[in-house]
């Protein structure tokens, strides 16, 4: 089930969206929720967490799948955090039950769960050198000193700390620190492994390269890994599934490309990435297609991915990403989906270019262009009047 | 220019300790080394500083190592130093017992609440320390409010005898020094990060065990410091034995005060109050090693 590597074919097809086609390549072919037999590993059932007046977490059911990595993504305040820390055992649900591998968590210590937690401040013992910091959960558990000596030395190795083992945290750096706090939280093999924001002390390039690090960790020890995050970088990266949040519930649930090609809220869409969307007016509907007629004066025709809620005359958001327009000087031949503005800002990031283009009707719409050559024969330069088009496959309705 | 200044900044601290603190510490350690008379100074030799060199080489050479001997012999003073560190050490131990649970209700009380919390610690200082003292002799006498609350409570039938006895003593200084003790334990408990204790929770251990290998082990320093401060002061107390202890209780501040001023023998008062730094040195530098240490780890 957990093949090494990467796989070029995604094999799902949401079963409620039965016309949409392959969303792009996945970290892994590992899909147990598709599998309706497959039992959740964690399962949250009707879970609300108060303080006070406050609602953390709202009346929350998720399941959760053995060797998952599963990461909560939202604003801070969204009650990801809270989920991870009722998960760990620090806080009781008000209301609802969380199992884990079947078995109810209710009441059960931090002690006694078999769960582990790395911490956002990564928690290190100062007064103790990393060698006792990865030792103390195994020294808890009562194994035998030869053996506890032979298991730090292979998390030490794994980490590649081994020069490090007599420092004390303060004489580590950052990254360091991070794969001490790592080593010490897996070196118990928790059954559950809970990262909250497990790279978010890092700098840039350490974080993209501990992303790959935390990844092949994961499926070398074949653990479960639920991890909290603000970045949605991070997120679509390590994750075979993101849960994105807002004000303590669960907006939609999928896989980094669901999330991002399939949003199912304007929340989602525009959390995830940049989007630009407009409101229109749903003129037509088929099974195949809906056509909206934009506020900002041009018909849009987009694939239709949702056969219900939306009906003919009704408002609705359509969305669609910048990398998914084109922009040309030559008016495209397709009355639809195309529409002309006004350059407006442009930014170089060299990868891409980003234009900025101000529509007739004031709007703002980006649009990303791949650098794909070095040179370009006719840039489009500030003031120019330019095209906006794109497939009817790029962007998404959603309901209002 | 700069570096006048930078001298002069430095060199003030320096010009203050030596005045206020080396040069009566000299006096009183040359008086320690002289003899009593019936005078005014009542000491001998003074410094006849009119015959030059050779009155002071004359001065010198009548000091006398007799009172460190008489101190040492008389079973009197040794008792005093011993019952005096007793007291102390017992003390300090009782303050530290209400100290820390005080000082952790406060560290892990609700943000906006601290400060208020913080004032009543403070609040006992704005009244004068001999007064609160006072105060404890109206509580804690045999018709005092104490007994009198008991005993129309029903709990006791006889009033307690406390006062003028060492338990007054203990009650004194725990009522007295917990402040010194609360505030450095509350400052490093208040630091701590909380998450120590949740990972040391999350990696196995009870919240008992989690206490004592994570939050004591961290608030050391604050322990450390909080001891010294009660243990330093205590041992020298006066007034608190003075006042409460009645005539059983030895402690050497007492001792000191009969001789300087019942016997008048100031040679003999100066010895025990340099005997008593000297005993004093020991914690002072054991606390100050365990300042630098805590300072270095907080490096």
């Amino acid at each position: 089930m957990t093949v090494r590597g990467f796989s070029f074919s995604a094999p799902f097809f949401k079963p409620d969206v039965p016309f949409m086609k392959s969303l792009g390549s996945t970290r892994r072919s590992f899909t147990p929720w598709l599998d309706a037999d497959a039992k959740p590993y964690i399962s949250f059932q009707n879970v609300t967490k108060k303080f006070g007046d406050f609602v953390a977490v709202d009346n929350l059911t998720l399941n959760i799948y053995e060797r998952e990595f599963y990461s909560l993504l939202g604003p801070s305040g969204c009650g990801k955090t809270t989920l991870l820390r009722m998960l760990a055992g620090f806080e009781e649900p008000s209301s609802g039950e969380i199992f884990l591998d079947g078995v109810s968590l209710k009441g059960v210590p931090p002690h006694k769960r078999p769960v582990n937690m790395m911490f956002q401040s990564y928690a290190l013992f100062p007064h103790m050198s990393v060698r006792d910091n990865i030792a103390f959960g195994l020294k808890q558990a009562g194994i035998a000193k030869a053996q506890i000596t032979e298991r730090v030395d292979a998390i030490l190795k794994l980490v590649k700390l081994e020069e490090f083992a007599k420092r004390k945290p303060d004489q580590l750096s950052g990254g360091q620190r991070q794969r001490v706090a790592l080593a010490r939280s897996v070196v118990l093999r928790p059954k559950l492994l809970l990262l909250d924001e497990p790279l978010g002390a890092l700098d840039k390039k350490l974080r993209e390269e501990t992303q790959f690090e935390l990844m092949d960790l994961q499926q070398d020890l074949g653990l479960t890994f639920m991890i909290v995050t603000h970045d949605q970088e991070e997120a679509m990266t390590m994750s075979d599934r993101i849960a994105v949040m807002d004000k303590g519930t669960v907006i939609q649930t999928g896989t980094p490309a669901e999330i991002y090609e399939a949003p199912n809220s304007r929340y989602v869409a525009d959390f995830i990435g940049t989007v630009n969307t407009f409101e229109g007016k749903v003129v037509e509907k088929t099974d195949k297609m809906t056509t909206l007629l934009g506020n900002d004066g041009f018909t849009i025709e987009a694939v239709t991915t949702d056969r219900s809620a939306l009906t003919k005359d009704k408002m609705a958001w359509f969305s669609i990403r910048p990398e998914k327009i084109k922009v040309s000087r030559k008016k495209p031949e397709k009355q639809t989906n195309a529409v002309e503005g006004e350059i407006w800002d442009i930014g170089y990031l060299g990868d891409m270019t980003l234009f900025n283009v101000k529509l007739d009707s004031g709007t703002i719409m980006r649009a990303s262009v791949l650098n794909a050559k070095r040179t370009v024969d006719d840039p489009i330069g500030y003031e120019d009047r330019v095209w906006l088009s794109f497939d009817p496959d790029a962007g998404i309705v959603l309901e209002r | 220019m700069g570096s006048f200044f930078k001298r002069i900044t430095i060199g003030l601290p320096y010009f203050w300790l030596c005045i206020l603190f080396l040069l009566p510490f000299l006096i009183v350690l040359r008086v320690a080394f002289s003899e009593p008379v019936l005078a005014m100074p009542p000491f001998a030799p003074q410094f006849d500083l009119s015959e030059g060199w050779q009155g002071f080489v004359q001065s010198v050479s009548q000091f006398t190592t007799y009172n460190f001997q008489f101190v040492f012999e008389d079973s009197l003073y040794t008792n005093a130093y011993l019952s005096s560190l007793r007291i102390a050490l017992i003390s300090t131990l009782l303050t530290l017992a209400i100290g820390f649970p005080l000082a952790y209700g406060m560290a892990r009380s609700p943000m906006t609440i601290r400060p208020i919390l913080l004032m009543l610690v403070i609040l006992p200082f704005w009244t004068s320390f001999l007064i609160r003292v006072y105060a404890w002799i109206g509580i804690l006498k045999p018709e005092g409010l104490m007994n009198q609350f008991l005993m129309s409570v029903g709990i006791i039938s006889t009033p307690l005898r406390i006062y003028n006895t060492e338990i007054a003593v203990y009650i004194g200084i725990v009522y007295s020094y917990l402040p010194f003790m609360v505030l450095p334990i509350y400052a490093t408990l208040e630091k701590m990060d909380y998450s120590f204790v949740e990972a040391a929770r999350d990696l196995g251990c009870s919240s008992i065990g989690a206490f004592w290998k994570i939050t004591a082990r961290l608030a050391l320093p604050g322990v450390l410091a909080g001891c010294f401060l009660v243990f330093i002061p205590a041992i020298g107390e006066f007034v608190i034995p003075e006042l409460l202890g009645g005539s059983q209780t030895l402690m050497i501040g007492k001792t000191l005060w009969s001789e300087f001023f019942n016997n008048r023998d100031w040679p003999v008062a100066s010895t025990v109050a340099i005997i008593l730094l000297a005993i004093l040195v020991v914690p002072i530098v054991l606390f100050q090693n365990a300042q630098a240490r805590a300072t270095e780890a907080n490096r």
